[in-house]
């Protein structure tokens, strides 16, 4: 449990927190959310003294942290920050081991955690462990920095946001994963983001704060349906889509993150694929990201031969849409074509998302619930 | 008698390098974690620079009289600046993120050094450190001057009994040496930045 107890910061004469109080229970996924320079960061970053706190105090489990010695203090509490800030000079596995290193944990105890880990977001070890951080994708870096923090098995883990520097489809990959990995370890979880999907997606409770001060501290579903106050109302208006139905684009009601494959896949591997993530077909594009058409697992085992690459079998004749295209006229489309989703496309021909039922339902209802919200 | 003279010589550049290296390195580190001692040490470093050799070695032998150990101790003094200057920028330059990361996860001050920030720095200072080689191959030939031996006392000589041909081979032998030195460091300073970042 982390209790903050009438919590004061200030910088020389500048109060950035005023008066904070609030109490975190254990297990719990907090997303702490506001505009920025409203304190956010200031105050995760309290919890393990990177900033020293002015007056008031703060408990973890009963215990003052001020009496904790601070590195002590540290290596208890996982830190994961925005620009991942792995050691280059190390690779995965020496990474994923500071902490344990600084507890001095035994050889094989480390080797077999960092296994373990590894396979938790299902990067193999003999591939990864032994790179180098700049090998690794963005992606890839940010999910090391999240091992890295749950190496010693810390109860409590920081998270300054942590995702806010990587692209969409990534991000939610790796929320995805942290929430499993969330729901697996049952860690305290404190997430720091601006990013109102974000902390909707992931947490138990959110904390809403602006000025220094907490402004909500409730469930996502209470913030969505009682917003406390004008500002929260205004910062979710961000996220709820375009307000009159006929203005809506494919832009509003297509999902993002969509699975594609380059035309020089084998289409074995496209079958592993598509296994993998639980889909049916998967779009196919060319070197430059160019769409190209569609493979359904269906017509792989029909035509497929074993080596044969993705673009020999692939149907070229699929219905498409533009991005900018009205999104009732595409809906229409969609529903007599019986696909089990559209293709999106931008001006470049480049894929810019799928529209699918759930992602249509999705934009309508919160078309529905936002003209609730204004009456 | 010539070649005792490379030995020597030889001799003086790998203890002066030695020296160089630990003094250079422990002021790096102090100036780079005391911001306030940082100027001063760095003005010193530079302005042992601007004296002229001569007149420093003339300096240092008020001490330790014509000796082989003042000539290492100017060679010393005269290298520090490369060594110091590159162990700070090295330091300073290390992504403040990754700084806040070692920090945050509970690295002590020394850890992080250890752990972090030098092996990060290390490329930058060999730079450093392959200036302050080279520099020093040169200085050390007023070492003579002061009685270090080395080859300044060969092309002292050959000056003063005008032996072009000596004079020729103590020379390209200097300048083989620098060639050799900085050939081999370059070669480790190219792997040490392929093997990093």
């Amino acid at each position: 449990m982390i209790e903050f107890k009438h919590v004061k910061k200030a910088y020389q004469d500048n109060v950035v927190i005023e008066d904070l109080s609030l109490t975190i229970n254990d297990g719990e996924f907090i997303c702490i959310i506001g505009p920025s320079g409203c304190g956010k960061t200031t105050t995760l970053k309290m919890i393990n003294r990177l900033n020293k706190i002015n007056d008031g105090e703060i408990l973890i489990d009963g215990e003052n942290i001020n009496n904790i010695e601070v590195n002590k203090l540290r290596q208890g509490i996982g830190y994961v920050i925005q620009q991942i800030g792995l050691f280059p000079n190390m690779t995965v596995a020496q990474n994923i081991s500071v902490v344990p290193n600084l507890l001095k944990w035994g050889k094989e105890k480390i080797e077999r955690r960092v296994k373990e880990l590894l396979k938790l977001i299902n990067m193999p070890y003999d591939e990864y462990a032994h790179k180098y951080p700049r090998e690794l994708s963005g992606g890839q870096q940010q999910r090391i920095g999240v091992l890295r923090a749950l190496a010693a098995n810390p109860p409590i883990i920081l998270m300054d946001e942590p995702f806010g520097a990587l692209d969409p489809i990534t991000r939610d990959i790796l929320q995805d994963e942290l929430k499993s990995i969330h729901k697996q370890l049952k860690k305290t979880i404190v997430f720091v983001t601006h990013d109102m999907d974000e902390a909707v997606k992931m947490a138990d409770r959110i904390i809403f704060m602006e000025s220094g001060n907490i402004l909500q501290f409730a469930t996502p579903e209470e913030l969505l349906n009682k917003p406390a106050s004008p500002i929260i109302k205004e910062f979710l208006g961000k996220i709820s889509y375009s307000h009159n139905a006929n203005d809506l684009t494919c832009a509003d009601v297509m999902r993002t993150k969509v699975f594609t494959v380059n035309r020089k896949r084998k289409t074995l591997e496209c079958i592993n694929m598509m296994n993998q993530r639980d889909i049916g077909s998967v779009i196919v594009v060319d070197d430059d990201d160019k769409f190209m058409g569609i493979v359904t697992i269906e017509t792989i085992k029909e035509k497929g031969v074993p080596g044969a690459l993705i673009e020999e079998i692939l149907d070229r004749d699929v219905k498409t849409v533009l991005i900018n295209h009205n999104a009732k006229d595409a809906f229409d489309e969609f529903y007599d074509s019986k696909l089990d989703y559209l293709t999106v496309l931008n001006r470049n021909k480049t894929v810019a998302g799928i529209i699918t039922k759930t992602s249509m339902a999705k934009a309508l209802a919160s078309l529905v619930w936002g003209e609730n919200n204004d009456s | 008698m010539a070649l005792q003279n490379l030995i020597e010589h030889i001799q003086l550049v790998l203890i002066s390098f030695v020296f160089t290296g630990i003094v250079g390195l422990i002021l790096g580190i102090v100036g780079y974690n005391f911001k306030k001692v940082r100027g001063i040490i760095l003005m010193i470093v530079d302005v042992l620079q601007t004296i002229p050799v001569l007149a420093l070695l003339g300096i240092i032998m008020i001490f330790f009289g014509p000796t082989f150990t003042t000539v290492v101790i100017g060679i010393v003094l005269y290298s520090l600046l490369p060594v110091v200057r590159n162990t700070i920028v090295g330091l300073e330059q290390i992504d403040p993120a990754i700084i806040e990361a070692a920090t945050g996860m509970g690295m002590g001050k020394f850890q992080r050094l250890v752990k972090v920030e030098f092996p990060l720095a290390f490329p930058v200072i060999f730079t450093g450190l392959k200036i302050a080689v080279v520099t020093s191959i040169g200085i050390g030939v007023f070492g003579a001057v002061v009685g270090g031996g080395g080859l300044g006392s060969t092309i002292n000589t050959a000056i003063r009994i005008q032996d072009g041909s000596v004079l020729f081979q103590a020379t390209l032998a200097l300048v083989i040496m620098s060639l050799v030195f900085d050939f081999v460091m370059t070669l480790v300073e190219r792997r040490l930045d392929y093997n990093r970042k």
